[in-house]
């Protein structure tokens, strides 16, 4: 592990002029440190940013929530406004990692996560992402759990955060604290596809600072569900985190959110199968036909095709429970 | 039910494991893997590790002491410029700190020549051989009758082949050694094994030395699963760099680099052929077995052996053959052999089952052996139908419908599957001895390793049976190799063979024991050789069967275990509390290796690419539901003096079977390959 310094930032102003080139800021670490000891990350120096004050969670004027970056995971899938009105949020958290693991890690580090992808966190291999222009091993070797849907000749990593798949089906955006100000971020904007600069996971530039996440209510019937080959303590081979709202009991589809993990770059939004559902009667059938829309875009690598019928199914079996709970 | 004597040191942290010995002036050492799997190294550059302030020393091919050659190549550390697989060590850093040791080590730049490496396992590769013998001293190949002929003539025919992956131990504690030469030349190692005797008299060989000059501690051991039942590289690094650099040497492998270099279970090809009558009566068992091993140390996986004594037929053939390929020496790895073996045979009797529409628990019944197939020795005891009894009555088999995929909860396919198991009862020689104290205490002393097992409780148990005293008067002292000579706790043969050599110590103390005690004490000593050596011949098993209930996700393809039962023969249990914790940890492991575990060889490289916990997956918790282990009363004379067979392994042996066979029943699509992945099981549904 190359040294570093460390530095407690006690305010937002702080922390920003001291992340400067070389730190990371360091949340919960249960990610960052791992990539340290591998060598994959290497900051020059971390800037603790758990003591900002921001680890509460907060009703909005509009009955939505802000939850703050240094939020735990244990905290946020714990409180009891996430679990009854944004149930799908809570079930994602609580479908992530370990207990010990959620007691340390952050809202905001949870979304600024690295890819689990073996050759990304091997020193030894060429990974794009890690070293932009040696290459991606992946797309011929080993990627039975990477991307089926948006990835480039020079990526097929995946984005392994369950809690992000949930927040892109809530439409949430993202409290930025930059060298320049503050701003916010649509979530759907927050995470890049791959293209040509795998290195880049998100929209972020240097020094920016999550500050909170910004979640509109919901206000409608939602659930997360996991696949995976264990039952806890394993990433998504596919998840998915769904809305649906019907004018009448199995009558016509009012509003609908559909967000998948474990398939892209970054949470993938299933907008096309959304917007074939808006305004159709909520079946079976017109699940399929949304799912089976959505994922004509998905392009399998050698060993990852199961992902395809394994998101189809997912899709229509939430939305069907969502429909007759 | 006796609790584990150390079990108060282990949850507190005052155990002591090998890294823990605080010793003064240590250093630390972090090794530095070969990244081509096959090749010559040019040239090793240490300038900018010996640069680093705190760096004590680089070794590598060049400056590294020269060792006696052994029969195990894996010993041969940095003695050559031959790269036989990723991940070999071809340097070391010692240093002030760990942290300064694992940086400095990363600076050192090794070239190499790289050559075309071979990591594939292929049933037709060319370098295919039939090895001299398959561990355990098994010949590779046996035939009786005519197998061919009478398959052929079979009313019923299963031919399917089975692969299994490569697999690796995992223990907790890694492979762990601390090292340190005395002024006289004593070479002292704090390490993590499975026998300390073992160790201590290869590390002699290797570093040329008499045995008495190498002491071996290993009180305490987090885990070996077979792993550390050989020594590894690692214990030669850390001795060398403690003579290099005249400092304690501590070096304990970090997870990822175990992969390489701490053995593995090979990945398995069986073609298992078994051809019976109508009524399911086996006539013919062909089990032939192509597995891997590498360019520096053979190791033949014994798989098609357990198929030699488990079921009655008049012909039969096994065969194993290997091939050395660039890639980490394959070793021991729970129940080697008997495991991936065991899922083959006992999967292609549920084919048989089905084919011929006999009950599977009737079917083997139907072919219990009477005697050894193949030796025709009697069975020293051979209770494999009673654990099928019993547990079908637990498990309330009686009323399952055999029909596969029509049982069905929601969008979960439910479905149950048997599996028998079995394991060799083996007992080594060894030497024990027993004292008794002046203040009414016994003092039993046996060069014994407890691996987590709970092997000090057992022993103590046993020593206290033989002397006729309260176990609280009992000390055990066991894991250094000053005290007297046993095998490693390796092949299930740790208890009966450590717990031989007690008994007869505590009855020659007996024999002695006149009324007061000096103050001195007195002692007796056994040695066990002629005992086991002139024992009656017999076949000498333990057995079992597992039940397993299993429920599939037909939208996703996750398959779960709600309900396992495993049942079990294995002569007199020691301690009913450990026994019941080892074999659930057995079905544990079936349960990891049937539905999760698999290193993946990534072609490319010639490595595994799955090389920490969160990316090779082992049961969780919550993936171990309802599960029991039980055992059935077996008396038996022919074993040792209490009568016990060992446990250790034959809680793994065929409960991946079991799982299978659940699945096939559940969804009616029978899976051939390990492990049965949400992937592999969406393809079928």
């Amino acid at each position: 592990m190359r040294p570093f310094t460390y530095a407690r930032a006690a305010t937002e102003d702080e922390a920003v002029a001291a992340c400067t080139d070389g730190a990371a800021y360091l949340g919960g670490g249960t990610n960052l440190v791992d990539l340290m000891r591998l060598g994959v990350a290497e900051p020059a120096r971390l800037v603790d940013v758990a003591h900002l004050g921001h680890d509460r969670i907060e009703r909005r004027a509009d009955g939505g929530l802000r939850i703050g970056a240094a939020v735990t995971n244990g905290d946020l899938a714990a409180d009891r406004t996430v679990r009854a009105e944004f149930p799908l949020l809570a079930q994602a958290v609580l479908a992530g990692a370990s207990g010990q693991i959620r007691n340390l890690a952050t809202v905001g580090g949870n979304l600024l996560q690295r890819t689990r992808c073996a050759y990304f966190q091997d020193v030894t291999k060429p990974c794009n992402k890690r070293e932009p222009g040696s290459g991606c091993p992946a797309r011929e070797g080993e990627h039975r759990n990477l991307a089926i849907l948006g990835h480039s000749a020079g990526c097929v990593a995946t984005h392994p955060s369950d809690m992000a798949v949930a927040l892109a089906a809530l439409d949430a955006e993202v409290r930025v604290r930059g060298r320049e100000g503050t701003r916010t971020i649509p979530f759907g904007d927050l995470h890049r596809l791959p293209g040509t600069a795998p290195e880049r996971d998100t929209c972020l530039e240097p020094g920016d600072l999550i500050t909170a996440v910004e979640v509109p209510p919901l206000r409608m019937p939602s659930r997360f569900r996991k696949a995976r080959e264990r039952a806890s303590f394993a990433f998504a081979l596919v998840s998915i985190a769904a809305a649906l709202r019907t004018d009448v009991p199995g009558g016509t589809v009012t509003d609908v959110r559909i967000a998948l993990g474990g398939v892209a770059h970054r949470p993938w939004r299933a907008r096309r199968a959304e917007e074939r559902l808006r305004g159709a009667r909520a079946s079976g059938e017109a699940f399929l036909r949304a799912a089976e829309a959505e994922l004509e875009a998905a392009e399998p690598l050698r060993d990852n095709g199961y992902k395809v019928p394994l998101a189809r199914n997912l899709i229509v079996r939430t939305l069907s429970g969502l429909v007759a709970p | 039910m006796t609790d584990r004597l150390e079990g108060w040191e282990k949850v507190t942290g005052a155990a002591r494991y090998a890294y823990e010995y605080p010793l003064e002036n240590v250093a630390y050492l972090a090794a530095v893997q070969a990244t081509v799997a096959r090749g010559e190294i040019l040239a090793v550059d240490a300038e900018a590790a010996l640069g680093m302030p705190g760096v004590l020393a680089v070794l590598s091919g060049g400056n590294a002491p020269r060792l006696a050659p052994v029969d195990d190549g894996e010993l041969a550390v940095l003695q050559s410029r031959r790269v036989a697989y990723r991940g070999q060590f071809v340097a070391a850093v010692i240093a002030e700190t760990p942290e300064t040791a694992a940086e400095a080590a990363r600076h050192v730049r090794v070239e190499y020549a790289p050559e075309a490496a071979d990591v594939l396992l292929r049933a037709d590769h060319e370098g295919l051989y039939a090895p001299e013998k398959v561990n355990g001293g098994f010949p590779a190949d046996t035939e009786s009758g005519d197998p061919d002929a009478a398959f052929a003539a079979s009313a019923v025919r299963v031919d399917a082949t089975y692969t299994t992956p490569a697999e690796h131990n995992n223990p907790m504690e890694p492979h762990t050694t601390v090292a340190l030469w005395e002024d006289d030349g004593t070479l002292v190692l704090y390490d993590s094994n499975q026998g300390p005797s073992a160790v201590q008299s290869t590390l002699a060989e290797v570093f040329g030395l008499e045995p008495a000059q190498v002491r071996v501690i290993s009180e305490h051991v987090g885990g070996g699963f077979g792993s550390k039942g050989t020594p590894r590289p690692n214990v030669v690094l850390a001795a060398m760099a403690a003579r290099v650099t005249g400092r304690p040497v501590k070096f304990a492998v970090p997870r990822r680099q175990m992969w390489a270099t701490t053995g593995y279970r090979t990945p398995t090809i069986q073609r298992v052929r078994l051809g019976a009558g109508l009524d399911g009566r086996l006539d013919a068992v062909i089990h032939e077995v192509v597995a891997q091993t590498s360019a520096v140390r053979e190791f033949a996986e014994q798989a098609a052996v357990p198929a030699r004594m488990m079921y009655r037929a008049a012909n039969r053939r096994t065969r194993h053959r290997i091939v050395r390929l660039d890639v980490p020496s394959p070793s021991w790895m729970r129940a080697p052999g008997e495991t991936p073996g065991m899922f083959a045979l006992e999967s292609a009797m549920d084919e048989l089952a089905v084919l011929t529409g006999v009950d599977p628990v009737e079917l083997r019944v139907r072919n219990d052996a009477p005697e050894d197939p193949e030796s025709g020795l009697p069975f020293s005891s051979r209770n494999l139908v009673a654990c099928l009894r019993e547990g079908a009555a637990r498990f309330g088999w009686d009323a399952r419908d055999p029909r596969p995929g029509v049982r069905r909860e929601g969008r979960t396919l439910l479905g149950t599957g048997v599996a028998a198991a079995t394991y060799p009862a083996s007992t080594r020689p060894g030497e024990a001895v027993a004292r008794a104290e002046p203040d009414g205490t016994f003092t039993v002393r046996v060069a014994a390793a407890d691996i987590g097992t709970g092997a000090r409780t057992a022993l103590a148990v046993i020593a206290a049976d033989a002397l006729k005293t309260d176990l609280g008067k009992v000390r055990m002292e066991i894991g250094d190799s000053r005290l007297p000579r046993a095998v490693v706790a390796g092949g299930s043969a740790g208890t009966s063979s450590w717990g031989t050599a007690v008994v007869r110590a505590c009855e020659a103390l007996l024999v002695r024991l006149n009324g007061e005690i000096p103050p001195e004490g007195v002692e007796a000593r056994a040695s066990t050789a002629d005992e086991v050596r002139s024992r009656q011949k017999y076949a000498r098993h333990a057995f079992g069967a597992h039940f397993a209930e299993v429920a599939v996700d037909l939208d996703t393809g996750e398959v779960r275990v709600p309900r396992m039962l495993g049942v079990f023969a294995a002569g007199r249990i020691i301690n009913p509390k450990a026994a019941r914790s080892q074999f659930v940890g057995g079905m544990t492991m079936g349960i990891g290796m049937a539905l999760l575990e698999e290193s993946i060889m990534d072609e490319a490289f010639g490595d595994h690419v799955n090389r920490d916990l969160a990316q090779y997956h082992v049961p969780t918790c919550a993936d171990i539901r309802k599960i029991d282990a039980v055992w059935v009363p077996e008396a038996d004379p022919h074993l040792n003096p209490m009568g016990a067979k060992g446990i250790g392994e034959i809680g793994i042996v065929g409960a991946a079977a079991a799982i299978a066979n659940a699945v096939h029943h559940a969804t009616g699509a029978r899976f051939r390959d390990l492990p049965i992945t949400p992937a592999r099981v969406l393809a079928e549904l």
